[in-house]
This record gives C-alpha cells, structure tokens and sequence, in this order.
C-alpha cells in the first residue's frame, strides 16, 4: 500500500514536470521541470532495486548536466522569454494530439501484453552486481563509451574555443 | 532504554533531531568563532560588547536579522527567488545523514547506506543550484556573474574531489561511510588513517581534497561567487532579512558537513590517534569533534591568510593542475593495490 | 516495494518520450529541445530498469541496469558536444532560433 501511494506521487509529480519542460516558456523554468522530473525518477529506480542507477542519475544528471544546461542559459542570457516567441502555429495542437494518441496506443499494448515482475537478486543493482557485470559481460561497451566520452571532450574544446 | 533505541519509530527521528541540531546549533557558534579568531589573527577585538566575550552576538545577530524589513526587488522572478535559499539549505541539511559520529550505530548515521558516500557526493552537488538559481532570478548582473561563476567552479572542482574520494573508495572496497572509518583502524593508530595510507599517495590525496573542499563550500580563497570587492556580494546581492539568512546558514552548515567528511574519509572519524590508555578513555564522538573542529579552524586559518585567486588562476588549478594530480595519484594506489594483491 | 506491475512504469515512460518528442518537435530554442532530448534518454531508462525487473536471470536484470547507466554516459556526451554548438552558433549568429539555422553552414 505505501509503495503504491508513492508510486502514485511520483507518477503525478514526473507527469506534470513533463508537460512543463514543454509547456513553459522561460527556459529556465523549463530546467526546474526537468530536475524535479529526474528527481521523482531517481525514487522510481529506487522501487526497481537499483540504487547505484539512482544515485548515479541524481549525481550525473541533476548534479551535472542540469548545471550545464543552467550555466548555458545564463551565458547565453536567454532570459527573457521574448527572445524567441513561440509563434502559434497549425503543428502544435498536432503535435500534443499525436502525442496524446501515441500515449494512448502504447498504454494500451502494454496493459494487453505485460505481466508481472520477477523476484529480485538480493543484492540486484548494488554497485558490487553491476560493477561486476559491467567489467565482464559489459566489458567492451564500457569500454567504448570511454573513447566516446573522449570523443566528446576533444569535440567541445574544438567546438567552445575561438582559437587553439 | 534499550527497547526504545530499537524502535524505528523512535529512534530515527532521535537520529534526525541529533544530527541536525548538532548541524543548526554549531551554525551561530561558529559565526561567533569565525569573527573571534579572524580578529585574533588580525590584532584586533572582535565582538566583545554583547554577553561575556561577545558569547551573546549570534542572537543579536539573529534578533535583527529576523526583523530587518524583506526587501524585494523589482522584476525578480519570484518563484524562483524564494526557491533558491530553500534549496540551498536543504541539501546541505540533508548531506550528514550518511555520516557517522561515533562507533555506536544506534544513534548515527542517519541512515548507514551502502552508497553513502555517492549519496554525499549527489548532495553537495546541489547546492550550486542554490546559489546559481538566487543569481538568475535577482535580475541584477552581478548577481548573473556570481551564479555563472558559481556553477563553473562547483562542476571544475568536483571532479578533482571525486578523484580523490574514488581512492578511498578504492582503499575500502565499500561505499559505506561506516566501513570507512573502520578500514582506518589498528594497531598503529594514526599511521591507519587513509591520509597516511601508502605515503605520500594518501597525503596528496587529502591535499586535494582540502582545496577541493574549500571551492566547493564557496569559502576564501575560492570565495568567487561572493567576492564583495568586485561583485558586491555575488548572488546575495539582492536577499535580505531571513533569506540572506539562510544563505548565511547554509554556508556555514555545508563547512561543517565537509570537515565532518574530510575527517571519516582520511582522518578516522571517531577513531583515538593513538589506541592506548590515555586516548582511549576520550569516547569517540568527541575526538570526531574535536577533529571537526579542527578542520573548521583550518577553514578560518586560510581565510585570514589567503588573498581571493583570480577567476582564470581558479579554473587553471582546478583542471591542469588538481585533476591530473589527482588522476595520477588514483592510478599510483590501484597499482599498488593491484601489486598486494 | 513489488505491489506497483511493471506496465504501469512502461505508461510513464512512453508519457514522458512522447513529451519529449512533442517539445523537440514544437520548441523554437535549442537549449529547451535538448533538454527535451534529456527528457527521451530518461524515459528510455525508465522502459530499461522496468524491463529488467521482468526478467528471470540475474544476468539479465543486471543488463538493464548497466544499459541504463550507458545510456547516461551518452547522454553526457551529447550535452557537451550539444552546448558546445550552441554556444559557437551563437557567437557567429547573435541568435539562437532553430528556424533561422536552415543553411548547414556557417
């Protein structure tokens, strides 16, 4: 029972955070949306036993790429909503309709299709399992992400400096 | 009693009350300690006036703090601008939860988590939203400067922190603050300690993590996003009254929670420097105050001392010179523990 | 922690991919569409932890969690190959508008 309560928070606060990285038009509080949205994720990995994800995700997304893209903002001073009107346009009561339709479509095959969840390891999602996972069976994405993560690096620096 | 301390219901909020009382308590003690000492270094008095040795001047303070008139700004986003001191207090209240004070496990840590020190990392990371959040929505440009130079030096400098925590980690293999502490005790005491572990590698790590933590509490001489010289208070411009306070508390408070981390990382928590008779009668809670307050000295030691870095010198040490020494002391101690193995 | 099935998870997240391609497809500034981008990768997650906790061996289980941690380390990558173009277009062009950036060349 109070699983499901706070699952049911959570759903409603992710909900509405969503529709509010969409729906608002200061990109800043645009930025707020989302870091509460990621936050209400963080507590849902949390219920499917993955404590390093969670941790992880507040870490990596909350603490680093939000403070990113609030630092942009800030450089950039797009403060002010008026820099870029959101004209009304035909495409964006289409836009939310598909959206809506393809929720619908999707709820659906899922509730006609899925079970129910499997037990769980004991030790399922703390960092000792998937560590372990990561450096054997995982070994060689991981390593991969590591040149891409490189790749990324050199590709900013290129991209952020006027002169080398 | 017994009964009592194994009732959850009870004995978590205990846990809570101790912890961040402790945390709150200390805040106005130490803004009393901060003016003492930085006066003694200086040659000068201090507050003296209120109570005997000026012992009374943090309840003036708050007194007057709390009835100052709340001035708010025109055009401000106003949301927003209350928002930002919540959520700077806020994680720095919830970050000494993993923190243990004491070797009994009935009344801290909080919660003894087996990502505790992830969990510590993920909170002082958000405190930067704070204080980039009051810069933003202050409409004030030097407001702006203060939060863009906040963000840039926390997400600089957490990397060389996390370094230099990830060897620890590596020391332990665990991530649970408790574990920590108890990988540092011996029979040799202090020579235990992490910050003697394998020296120097141990020492240079804690070297790190020392300037580390003084950028990231935004304290002297890393004290960018409130220079008053050049940016007139930084993102605190504009606040007033109780919300100037809570930023005031918040920077107090998270220099209390970093010195309690640095001291169970490198400095064995709760643990006697030396394990025989006449240290071991002191119980462990307070040689991890007395630690603590060790390190809170430091914090006003550097501040009296060190003139504020210039913003390029900031982002030069952080990157080209803190984070390969960091880099490179984390593979010097995996190589070393891979060779005992 | 088990009483919520998993297809209630698999809701969400295709509410929150479908949010986020509504905002890439309806938003004029770059910033906001990357975070709307931000916003797929996470559903994305979400559908990868939900999945795992449906599977029987730990192997398995285990895969959805080091997908969703992959996924992570992507998502990072983009973000600073992302603000990085962001911020050299701006300096080129004083504007930001993804409509006026229709030329694929500077």
């Amino acid at each position: 029972m109070f699983g499901q309560i706070l699952f049911a928070i959570m759903a409603l606060v992710i909900v509405v955070t969503s529709i509010g990285v969409v729906a608002v038009r200061n990109p800043v509080r645009s930025a707020l949306n989302l870091v509460a949205n990621f936050f209400a994720l963080a507590v849902l990995y949390l219920f499917l036993y993955a404590q390093f994800v969670a941790a992880v995700q507040i870490i990596v997304y909350a603490g680093a790429i939000m403070v990113l893209f609030l630092f942009t903002i800030m450089l950039l001073n797009l403060g002010s909503p008026s820099e870029l009107s959101e004209r009304g346009e035909i495409k964006r009561p289409v836009t939310w309709g598909l959206a809506l339709l393809f929720v619908i479509v999707l709820a659906g095959g899922v509730f006609v299709r899925l079970g129910k969840a499997q037990p769980a390891a004991d030790d399922l999602g703390t960092v000792q399992m998937v560590g372990k996972f990561l450096f054997t069976d995982w070994v060689y994405p991981f390593e991969l992400t590591s040149i891409l993560l490189l790749i990324a690096i050199v590709g900013a620096i290129v991209m952020a400096k006027r002169r080398l | 009693m017994e009964e009592l301390l194994s009732n959850a219901w009870i004995v978590i909020p205990l846990r809570i009350i101790i912890v961040v009382g402790f945390v709150l308590t200390a805040v106005p003690v130490l803004t009393w300690v901060e003016r003492r000492v930085l006066a003694l270094m200086q040659i000068r008095k201090g507050p003296n006036r209120v109570g005997p040795a000026g012992l009374l001047q943090p309840i003036a303070d708050g007194i007057k703090l709390f009835f100052k008139e709340d001035v708010l700004p025109e055009r401000v986003d106003r949301f927003i601008y209350f928002l930002a001191p919540a959520g700077f207090l806020i994680p720095v209240l919830c970050a000494p939860a993993v923190i243990p004070w004491g070797p009994d496990d009935r009344l801290t840590p909080i919660a003894d988590v087996n990502i505790g020190i992830l969990f510590l990392l993920a909170m002082t990371s958000l405190t930067v939203y704070g204080i980039v959040l009051a810069g933003w929505s202050s409409n004030n440009k030097y407001s702006l400067l203060g939060g863009l130079r906040a963000s840039a030096q926390t997400i600089s400098y957490e990397l060389a922190m996390g370094l230099s925590i990830i060897s620890v980690v590596l020391l332990t293999g665990s991530l649970s603050m408790r574990d920590m502490v108890l990988n540092q005790q011996g029979g040799l005491g202090l020579l235990n300690w992490h910050v003697f572990r394998f020296f120097p590698l141990g020492l240079i790590a804690t070297s790190i993590f020392l300037v580390a933590m003084l950028a990231e509490t935004n304290r002297a001489p890393f004290d960018l996003p409130e220079a008053e010289t050049e940016l007139i208070a930084g993102y605190h411009t504009e606040y007033s009254s109780m919300k100037f306070a809570m930023f005031f508390m918040g920077e107090y408070a998270s220099m209390v929670t970093i010195s309690a981390v640095m001291v169970t990382l490198f400095f064995g928590g709760w643990l006697s420097p030396l394990p025989f008779a006449p240290f071991t009668w002191i119980p462990g809670p307070l040689w991890f105050l007395i630690k603590l307050g060790v390190f809170i000295y430091f914090f006003i030691w550097v501040r009296a001392t060190l003139p504020r870095l210039r913003y390029d010198m900031l982002m030069k040490l952080g990157w080209l010179r803190l984070l390969p020494a960091a880099l490179v002391n984390l593979f010097l101690v995996a190589i070393i523990l891979w060779w005992q193995k | 922690m088990d009483a919520v099935p998993i297809s209630w998870y698999l809701i969400l997240s295709a509410f929150m991919f479908a949010m986020g391609v509504t905002g890439v497809i309806i938003k004029r500034n770059p910033i906001v569409i990357f975070m709307c981008i931000e916003l797929m990768l996470n559903a994305a997650n979400l559908a990868f932890l939900a999945f795992a906790r449906q599977q029987a061996q730990l192997g398995a289980q285990a895969a959805g969690q080091v997908y969703a941690i992959l996924v992570m380390a992507v998502a990072a990558a983009e973000v600073a190959i992302g603000l990085g173009i962001i911020v050299a277009i701006y300096r080129l062009r004083d504007t930001i508008n993804v409509d006026e950036m229709n030329l694929l060349k500077f």
